[in-house]
């Protein structure tokens, strides 16, 4: 069915989400209420039945990831939406999509915690938590956006990367972005690309469910369609089965992580502004990001050669390009609504802390152009 | 294992992880039976498991199978059959898993009457991490943790299953394999939420620390202590104090929650279609927020 979209209106981050997810082929949804990520939730339960597909409201975050991945499992593209303290409760079943390959995407409306909080106020307190959530080593996509129009992208590109990856990914948005209402002009049906995961492409006989194709991603079956297969998170061999076996068990752990590392290229997305001249650089995510646009051109105005370096996919860390950045700059600034994780990450790369300043803030306020100017003046 | 449920074994698999004289085996035997006897298709027919030595058993079955994270296979099992209604979903879980740190999924999916078949292995004890209390160790037992003897009240598993809206409840033994069999069998039939709690043996972890012995004897004790439902009006509050109720405990007829839940996308999509974009009511947030 040819559906007619209204090109122009006035949208809010969180609708962007379930729009994009909706255009992606998103047709369930479980969740659990929690500000400020319920619009979402909300508008899904409204429009999924609408179009044939799913939402039910679970008892809690660990039921509705649990379910999510059921779902997805049986075929169905699927997502949830949570804030802080829900997606604490997730971690485990993240851990769980990340080994046993199920493609899922995450939803966190951050606010200020930890613990409850501020629940109305926008935070970018979760960024290393996307990361290292659960335990174990794990592979995991992180895609950040800073308007309501990169909010209905990423959350599209977010759905495509975990059906091609087979890999949890989240998508981590901050209550200013959520809750924010701009004018966006969504893309025409089929101008956006959407990805299904892979079929097995052989018969049940041939399916081995975790054997990776030349992408380094396996296959995948859905459950009832005549492929019987194991899936644990377990350490499992090709079969899907349950191994003790050292040599068996690495070799997964390493694949998952190689199945990300050699696809960075495809993975990675990002944005700047002004860097082919600039001897100081704002490298910033999200909501934050909107504050160091204006101050980089604030910057330029008064004369100071400032850049912009927007990382939208948060993780994998797009190591390569900061530090290609980095060469040609004295200094890195990050600001973050929280005190300094990025900013970890940053150092790390660019190997000289002295090089890299944050501007941080843990108040519940947004960091403001002003504050981010004030440091581009003082390091120049 | 009969030859008869051969096909639905994963054969490579075997030996398996369970201890002589574990009961395990005997409630994996009584499922495949009733699975055979409904004739279930492999192929529509998603086994998922929680975490324990009775959820081990999917691994050993040549199904569509999931071993999931521990306490949650109901709520995955919840998604896999809200995503796909036409497949038969069974789930397989332990005393600890269904009823501790899966008990909020275990009596909301009761709730909701999704259908889904429990098979509840009822050992008394963690079995695979080595005999630590469950919320269903009977009181004076003793545990690794309790080894002054239990002091918490277990749960009457079938009644809370009742209560919270399940719509088909029974109970048996190890030791009465054809009753437990067409317990499941008439559990997977019902078209809702369906519990059976099967009381099988733990000799390893419960047995052997409370004076039970090995599994042949702990196969006589539940033969010894189990009164068939019917059985039970005869008999009075003193006599029934310590015995096991066993057979089919509960039936209603509830709607089940997919199939209503496709007469809402049934009138959802007649009454406005797949529509384009929602417009959003009221402004940012209406509630209070916590
Ligand atoms: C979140 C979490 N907590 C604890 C464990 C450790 N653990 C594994 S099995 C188990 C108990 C299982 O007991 P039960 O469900 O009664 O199954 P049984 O082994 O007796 O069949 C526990 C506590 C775990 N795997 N995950
Ligand atoms: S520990 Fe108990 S439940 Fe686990 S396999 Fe041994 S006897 Fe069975």
């Amino acid at each position: 069915m040819t559906q007619v979209v209204e090109m122009a209106r006035l949208m809010q981050g969180n609708e962007a989400v379930a729009e994009g997810a909706l255009v992606a082929g998103v047709r369930f949804f479980a969740g659990y209420p929690i500000t400020p990520s319920t619009e979402i939730a909300e508008i899904m339960a409204e429009r999924l039945p609408r179009m044939g597909g799913k939402f039910i409201q679970m008892e809690d975050e660990i039921a509705s990831l649990a379910a999510v991945i059921g779902a997805s499992l049986a075929g169905v593209k699927s997502i949830t939406a949570t804030s802080g303290p829900g997606f604490s409760l997730m971690q485990e079943n993240i851990g769980f999509a990340a080994m046993a390959e199920v493609p899922c995407v995450i939803v966190n409306v951050q606010r200020s915690g930890p613990s409850t909080g501020m629940p109305t106020a926008p935070a970018q307190g979760d960024v290393m938590q996307a990361r290292w959530g659960t335990h174990g080593d794990h592979p995991v996509i992180v895609l950040s956006p800073s308007s309501v129009r990169e909010a209905y992208d990423l959350t599209v590109r977010a759905v495509n990367l975990a059906e091609k990856y087979r890999v949890p990914v989240v998508l981590l948005l901050d209550e200013v972005i959520g809750h924010l209402r701009e004018k966006v002009i969504l893309p025409a049906p089929g101008e956006l690309e959407i990805v299904n995961r892979k079929g097995p492409g052989v018969a049940p006989a041939g399916y081995l469910p975790y054997r990776p194709d030349e992408t380094g991603v396996p296959p995948m079956a859905n459950f009832g369609d005549g492929y019987r297969y194991h899936v644990t998170g377990l350490a499992h061999d090709e079969l899907g089965l349950p191994t003790n076996n050292p040599e068996v068990a690495e070799q997964l752990l390493l694949r998952l992580h190689e199945k990300i590392n050699r696809n960075l290229d495809d993975i990675i997305m990002d944005d700047s502004m002004h860097l082919e001249d600039a001897g100081v650089v704002v490298l910033a995510y999200g909501a934050t990001a909107r504050s160091a646009g204006r101050a980089v051109r604030e910057a330029r105005n008064s004369g100071i050669k400032a850049g912009l370096y927007r990382p939208l996919t948060l993780w994998p860390f797009p190591a390569r390009r900061v530090a290609a950045v980095a060469e040609k700059v004295h200094t890195i600034i990050v600001p973050e609504m929280n005190l300094g994780q990025y900013r970890l990450e940053v150092e790390r790369v660019v190997g000289d802390r002295d090089r890299v300043r944050g501007v941080n803030r843990v108040n519940g306020e947004l960091i403001t152009p002003g504050e981010i100017l004030a440091l581009l003046r003082e390091v120049v | 294992m009969m030859q008869e449920l051969e096909k639905y074994l994963r054969r490579d698999r075997f030996p398996h992880m369970w201890c002589p004289g574990c009961g395990n085996g005997i409630v994996l035997g009584c499922l495949l039976r009733a699975i055979k006897k409904l004739g279930l298709e492999q192929d529509k027919t998603i086994i998922v498991g929680g975490i324990g030595c009775s959820s081990r058993a999917v691994g050993y079955l040549d199904f569509n199978t999931l071993h999931t994270t521990h306490g949650r296979a109901l709520a995955f099992a919840t998604g896999i059959k809200l995503a796909r209604p036409e497949l038969n979903v069974i789930v397989v879980t332990g005393d600890g898993d269904a009823t501790a740190i899966g008990g909020n999924h275990f009596i909301h999916a009761a709730r909701r009457n999704i259908d889904l078949t429990v098979v509840l292995f009822n050992n008394n004890i963690y079995g695979m991490t080595g005999g630590q209390y469950s919320p269903l160790t009977p009181a004076n037992k003793k545990a690794t943790t309790a080894p002054h003897g239990t002091i918490e009240p277990v749960f009457d598993v079938a009644e809370l299953a009742r209560a919270a809206g399940a719509t088909f409840v029974g109970r048996s033994t190890t030791y009465h394999t054809n009753l437990l069999t067409s317990l499941i069998a008439g559990g997977i039939e019902n078209k809702g939420f369906s519990l059976v709690e099967a009381i099988t043996a733990c000799p390893t972890n419960f047995g052997r620390r409370n004076k039970m012995k090995g599994g042949a004897e702990m196969l006589l004790w539940q033969r010894d202590n189990a009164v068939h439902v019917q059985k039970t009006k005869q008999m009075s509050p003193g006599e029934l104090e310590g015995k096991i109720v066993i057979g089919l405990l509960h039936k209603k007829e509830t709607p089940e929650y997919t199939f209503v839940y496709d007469q809402i996308i049934a009138r959802a999509r007649e009454e406005s279609g797949p529509g384009t974009l929602t417009p959003l009511k009221g402004g940012e947030s209406r509630g209070r927020t916590e």
